[in-house]
């Protein structure tokens, strides 16, 4: 395996479109509860260990060879806010995409003809590290990383945000992530014998509610 | 698939009460039978007179608690063709234990094709220092329907949250419909932060299924102003559903949009 | 990328010339130029002049959701199922250029949507000098400038300057009140493009959008030349 690849799925640079979503931190900072490094760090921990280790758990159970369809499902139903369900799907569709053209393989091929509407971002996240030969665990941190790096990098965007200081932020999580990404990764291994629902469906009810309002805006700056 | 309440290890033996109290309904061809009442521990459950051709049971709190270290459980089972509300008099108040030990709460929801269970209890109020798992797993058989109303006070006036763990699981001829688990009060990271409850001190779910629901055809809908204290949304789920889910500065603006969300769930 | 391979799966098609199902796919124009220069009106124009002819579709990139978009429906020079705004994530220039998913989706979505279309013009958001779309998403695009903004523009060249497919040089009805001296621009923009065309516009005038709509016409009969082969898997590049 190529620990080089994990750098390039994780990378923000990867080009399947998460440039375009905040994380829910657009509508944080409209109701003025994310305006600051403190805040912000508030934000990103609050959705590492809700929205950030149930994804993580996901992709981690995709990598290790999960029914993808299962797993979509079991998505659908830790994904309660229509507007995150489309989200997820959209970039599921966008990571297979570029997934497809960097680790082309028959189980991408196979998830585009089986979920053409797009397969949830996560799902699509661990098959292509799966491609990419990585483990569940390396899936499980890109997720995790994925999930406070979005808002962060939104943040900086919307605030004026001085760059240094949300890199700050990031660089505090490390720990956390780290945890989120090998808690996730156990729970992946026990569903070939205990199913999906050993999987974490962490939620937060801010976030399904403001993801919600945020869709019903008429000017946004963010898809999401 | 699994709970996870089965999913836990045994909790160390404690002095805690352990108690399951159980209702079963059917259907005799006629009415809602109520062949089993079994009242347990802090349950004492009561016979009210039926709405209409639904039956009613309400759950009465016969003592305070969960303590740390209580195991309690109550299951619902409603048969088919069967209709059932359950309400409860009293709030559930998770107060600290004689030990550390986390109480746990374990219902269990099972409704049969053709009936349907109305799941509405007072709320749940986790006080300073306590420590509940809450567990709600529901199984509905394919042509079931079920209201379900699930809410959380995160501690009395003035006072600071517990912790509080709620996992509600649905599932939906066998397949998972919705599963959230929600984690409050300390050690739980960030949980009062922008991006979990922020400062809203009351939270609360409304879950309709029926079959006949098309989800596609039930645009989200807005609650409350998102600039007030109190606010949520009403959205359709994958399946057959519609699920609100509110936070709130009180019980009282929780609960007024929660009723509005059933009136809206309810008349399409 | 995708340019040596086949495809059997919707999802990887990007510069491909033909959809999955083998069908020649619509030509993709880009517009791009700085803030006010007249891309959305260019593309309100061009729309006006070809929609009776050909099958068309339009994708705005905007700073804020859907303003361009809003303003091509209010004009109503498409149906409103013809157009469709792609969210930024205030980066413009990221979503045409670096990271082209969103785009890609959206034109593909509009062609499984209307079935045949003849031609998507990709309008990107207000940016600055060095914004160009990347030929993932595009087969040409359009740069966009106009006089009032200075004449010294063509000099400066950056990317959308020099090496655009066509250079528009708008609003030259204002450049006796502004200024501008047409003839520098034309050899300043001449020096940096070498060959490439340049073309000015008064959209104010009657047809005012006729040089640009002759070069679409071109490029509409060169796309569908190049694209008539009958195997599914020639490339638009």
């Amino acid at each position: 395996m190529s620990r080089t690849a994990l750098l390039v799925l994780a990378d923000g640079r990867f080009p399947a479109g998460g440039h375009a979503h905040s994380g829910g931190v657009e509508a944080a900072v409209a109701a003025q509860a994310v305006r600051d490094p403190v805040t912000l760090d508030s934000f990103c921990r609050g959705r590492l260990h809700t929205a950030g280790l149930t994804a993580a758990s996901l992709a981690a159970a995709a990598t290790t060879g999960c029914d993808p369809l299962v797993l979509d499902e079991a998505a659908d139903a830790r994904t309660p806010a229509p507007a995150l369900r489309a989200t997820s799907r959209k970039l599921g569709r966008q990571m297979l995409r570029a997934a497809r053209a960097a680790w082309p393989c028959p189980a991408l091929d196979r998830l585009a003809r089986d979920l053409p509407g797009g397969a949830h971002q996560p799902v699509v996240l661990g098959i292509a590290a799966h491609a990419a030969g990585l483990t569940a665990l390396d899936a499980a941190h890109a997720a995790a990383f994925d999930s406070v790096t979005t808002p962060a990098t939104a943040a900086v965007r919307l605030l004026g945000l001085d760059p240094f200081d949300a890199t700050a932020v990031i660089a505090r999580l490390c720990d956390d992530i780290d945890a989120v990404a090998c808690q996730a990764a156990d729970a992946a291994a026990r569903v070939a014998d205990e199913g999906v629902g050993v999987l974490p469906a962490a939620s937060s009810p801010l976030l399904d509610i403001t993801a919600e309002q945020h869709a019903a805006w008429p000017m946004r700056l963010f898809a999401s | 698939m699994s709970t996870l309440a089965e999913d836990r290890p045994p909790l160390p033996d404690t002095s805690g009460v352990v108690a399951t109290a159980r209702v079963r309904a059917g259907h005799n061809g006629r009415a809602t039978t109520l062949p089993l009442l079994s009242s347990d521990g802090p349950f004492q459950l009561q016979k009210l007179r039926p709405r209409g051709d639904l039956a009613r049971v309400d759950v009465i709190g016969a003592m305070s608690g969960p303590l740390g270290g209580d195991q309690l459980a109550l299951h619902a089972d409603v048969g088919p063709q069967a209709r059932l509300e359950i309400t409860a008099a009293t709030s559930t108040i998770a107060l600290r234990g004689p030990s550390d030990d986390a109480a746990t709460y374990d219902i269990r929801l099972t409704i049969g094709d053709d009936a349907a269970l109305h799941w509405l209890p007072q709320p749940l109020i986790s006080t300073a220092g306590s420590n509940l798992r809450q567990t709600c797993a529901v199984d509905l058989a394919p042509t079931a329907r079920l209201v379900l109303r699930d809410e959380q006070v995160l501690g009395r006036t003035g006072e600071t949250c517990g912790h509080l763990t709620s996992h509600l699981t649905v599932l939906r001829a066998g397949r998972p419909l919705l599963d959230q688990h929600t984690s409050y009060g300390h050690p739980h990271p960030a949980w009062n932060g922008p991006a979990v409850v922020g400062s809203h001190r009351a939270c609360g779910q409304l879950l309709v299924v029926d079959p006949s629901l098309t989800p596609a055809a039930r645009p989200t809908v807005l609650l409350g102003n998102p600039d007030t204290p109190a606010h949520g949304v009403l959205v359709p789920l994958g399946g057959p559903a519609l699920l609100a889910t509110v936070v709130a500065d009180t019980a009282t603006r929780l609960r007024r949009l929660l009723d509005q969300a059933l009136h809206r769930a309810l008349t399409p | 990328m995708h340019l040596d391979h086949t495809h059997d799966a919707p999802g990887a098609v990007s510069a491909d010339a033909h959809r999955p199902d083998g069908t020649r796919r619509a030509l993709r124009i880009g517009l791009g130029g700085p803030v006010g220069s007249g891309k959305t009106a260019t593309v309100a124009a061009l729309c006006r002049t070809l929609r009776d002819r050909y099958a068309l579709a339009v994708v705005t990139n905007d700073i804020y959701t859907c303003e361009d978009a809003e303003f091509l429906l209010r004009e109503a020079v498409l149906a409103p199922e013809r157009i469709t705004a792609v969210e930024t994530g205030a980066c413009p220039h990221t979503a045409i250029r670096d990271d082209i998913s969103a785009n890609l989706e959206a034109v593909e979505a509009l062609e499984d949507r209307l079935g045949a279309v003849d031609l998507i013009l990709v309008e990107s958001g207000g940016d600055n000098l060095t914004a160009t779309f990347s030929k993932g998403l595009v087969d040409t695009q359009i740069f966009v400038i106009d006089v009032s903004s200075g004449d010294d523009i063509p000099r400066k060249g950056g990317p959308g300057i020099t090496s655009a497919d066509l250079l528009v040089v708008n609003k030259t009805d204002l450049a006796p009140y502004v200024g501008a001296d047409l003839g520098t621009m034309a050899s300043d923009a001449a020096q940096r493009r070498g060959n490439l065309p340049v073309v000015f516009t008064s959209l104010t005038a009657d047809d005012g959008v006729r040089p640009v709509t002759d070069w679409v016409l071109e490029r509409l009969a060169a796309w569908r030349e190049q694209t008539a082969r009958p195997e599914p898997a020639v490339t638009a590049h």
